[in-house]
């Protein structure tokens, strides 16, 4: 489907397959037999009214919604071909490989430094001069490095909002994911530190598989190479974002990016 | 005109205020009222026995010498086991009412509170009459020769049921439903998105609960721990049924003891003179021992509140 948006020369690897997937809050159902395909090493933006889903969308990818007892999905997600909705997929080992960030940021209650190397340490048994080595190489990752060199062993819920979404970003790429997940991450931060993560997700696009859900049309049209406008549970309109910004084929997709609700 | 002078309210008003005010001095000043008391008291025994009675371990009604270690030591070592006990329990059953499903969880925590309101005579005459038993006949046998824990120091000699453990277990029994309660509530605060983003992480249930969720907590959590350690330190008539009632000091977790709080209740009926002062002077330090956990634990707390730079 993705295939035919794209120029020939731009042949991409397809990353992340939804088939048929819905979603129910008990016996509410939020997702209708969705399919999307996102291609690697690209960032693809949901974007969508309140309520839409983008999010209930963005969280079946690592499983996350199983903490919850009422809420289930049905259908595929394929990650590099493999359905993670099976029983007997290792749900740890999917979570390291697709990082999450979420709207508000989530320092853990500990050390800057500690709050890198917890996910490191979860996953891989490193020595000390590895996980030391690792913690800077992901806080630069993070563009982060600069600002809190001098305060490793201080807290991280000491650091600014801004500081703080950066720090959740380095503990997620430090747990070396394939896939980065983005739950609205600047919505609760100002606009200079918003844009300092917008140039952090366009430079670890070369490494990662981005996915973002975003409310905000100006942040989508700047950093995306796709777009998934999402309406009542249903995926209207997928395609490269400069198209859905400039020529979108759908009346509902027109409406919402023009600002005409949402 | 304007009324700009109600003064029948304005007093009305200032007589509530001081209302309020004395209501707020009234714990202060019970406080300080029982430190007199009980200072005032003990003035004799400190003047007999002089700073030595803290840790002297003699006790000789006919001789009229006296020493509070085997109570303090008995208090502290009961109190320690108690919590060794419960407070991990409770954070593991807390960690569990938390997750666990609406038709589980509700009547555990209802059991849970129940277990609270049970006065703490019961459980002095459970203690007896069930728990010493089953300890005589299963547990310090059990313990001591089928684990041949009793060539260690500390868990040799009288298997007689009564003692250090028995006492501990009791308390902890006791004191389990206010650990349990409170490190429940701190759970329930932590905010969802945060265990999310453990999960999110990759970690399993265990690794959340025990590096975020305990750490996030971990105020609140040493609070339910401090509440459990003051219930504890002063718990009476539980523990006077199983301790023994003997002014030794603790060699061994089967052996018998006392405390402070089971010396005072033993020996009031018939104290008179040099006696009456001594006991006064282990409410004394009874008192001073729990005001001083307090202490601790709000020093500490600050300390940690200034580490995390949350203030």
């Amino acid at each position: 489907m993705l295939d035919t948006l794209l120029s020939p020369k731009e042949k991409l690897k397809i990353k992340i397959a939804a088939r048929d997937l819905s979603f129910f809050y008990g016996d509410h159902q939020a997702l209708f037999a969705n399919n999307l395909e996102i291609p690697e090493n690209r960032i693809t933006a949901v974007i969508g009214p309140s309520g839409c889903g983008k999010s209930t969308h963005l969280r079946i990818y690592n499983r996350i919604f199983e903490l919850y007892r009422d809420q289930r999905a049905e259908g595929e997600v394929l990650i590099d071909g493999v359905n993670i909705l099976d029983r007997n997929v290792d749900v740890l080992e999917l979570r390291r490989k697709v990082g999450m960030i979420f709207q508000r940021p989530t320092p853990f209650p500990m050390s800057v430094f500690d709050n890198v190397a917890y996910g490191m340490r979860l996953h891989f048994k490193l020595r000390k001069s590895e996980i030391a080595e690792r913690v800077e190489g992901a806080l630069r990752g993070a563009s982060l490095w600069e600002e809190v060199k001098d305060k490793l062993n201080g807290s991280g819920i000491a650091l600014s909002g801004g500081q703080q979404q950066r720090l959740c970003i380095a503990r997620t790429i430090a747990a070396e994911p394939d896939i980065l997940l983005l739950d609205e991450p600047t919505s609760a931060i100002d606009p200079v530190a918003t844009l300092k993560i917008e140039e952090l997700l366009l430079s670890l696009r070369k490494r990662f598989t981005i996915v973002i859900v975003t409310h905000n049309m100006q942040q989508a049209s700047r950093i995306s190479d796709f777009t998934a406008f999402f309406y009542k549970g249903r995926i209207v309109e997928h395609d490269t974002t400069t198209r859905i910004f400039t020529n979108p084929s759908n009346k509902k997709t027109e409406e919402y990016i023009t600002g005409r609700f949402g | 005109m304007f009324e700009l002078f109600r003064k029948k309210e304005n007093l009305r008003d200032r007589a509530f205020m001081i209302l309020t005010l004395l209501c707020a001095f009234l714990p202060l000043a019970a406080a300080i009222g029982f430190l007199i008391l009980l200072g005032g008291n003990s003035a004799e025994a400190f003047r007999t026995f002089g700073f030595g009675f803290l840790v002297s371990t003699q006790w000789d009604p006919v001789q009229e010498l006296y020493g509070a270690l085997p109570a303090i030591s008995g208090t502290l070592v009961t109190t320690l086991i108690a919590l060794g006990i419960a407070a991990p329990l409770g954070f593991i059953s807390a960690l569990f009412l938390v997750n666990a499903p609406e038709w589980l969880a509700y009547p555990l925590s209802q059991a849970l509170d129940l277990l609270a309101a049970i006065p703490s005579i019961i459980y002095g005459m459970w203690g007896l009459f069930v728990l010493a038993p089953v300890m005589q006949e299963c547990i310090q046998p059990f313990l001591a020769d089928t684990l041949g824990l009793g060539k260690v120091p500390f868990f040799g000699e009288d298997y007689n049921g009564f003692g250090f453990l028995t006492a501990g277990l009791i308390l902890a029994l006791m004191v389990l439903p206010y650990i349990c309660a409170v490190m429940r509530d701190v759970f329930r605060m932590t905010p969802g998105p945060l265990r999310e983003a453990a999960y999110g992480i990759g970690c399993t249930s265990w690794e959340v609960a025990s590096d975020i969720v305990l750490r996030h907590g971990l105020r609140g959590i040493l609070g339910a721990v401090f509440i459990g350690l003051g219930r504890a330190l002063g718990e009476t008539m539980a523990v006077l049924f199983v301790i023994g009632g003997i002014a030794e000091l603790p060699h061994s977790l089967f052996g018998s003891g006392t405390t402070i709080a089971a010396t005072l209740a033993n020996n009031f009926n018939e104290a008179d003179g040099l006696l009456r002062s001594v006991l006064f002077a282990l409410g004394l330090i009874l008192m001073l021992l729990s005001l001083s956990v307090q202490a601790v634990a709000q020093l500490y707390l600050r300390n940690m509140d200034r580490k995390r730079g949350e203030k």
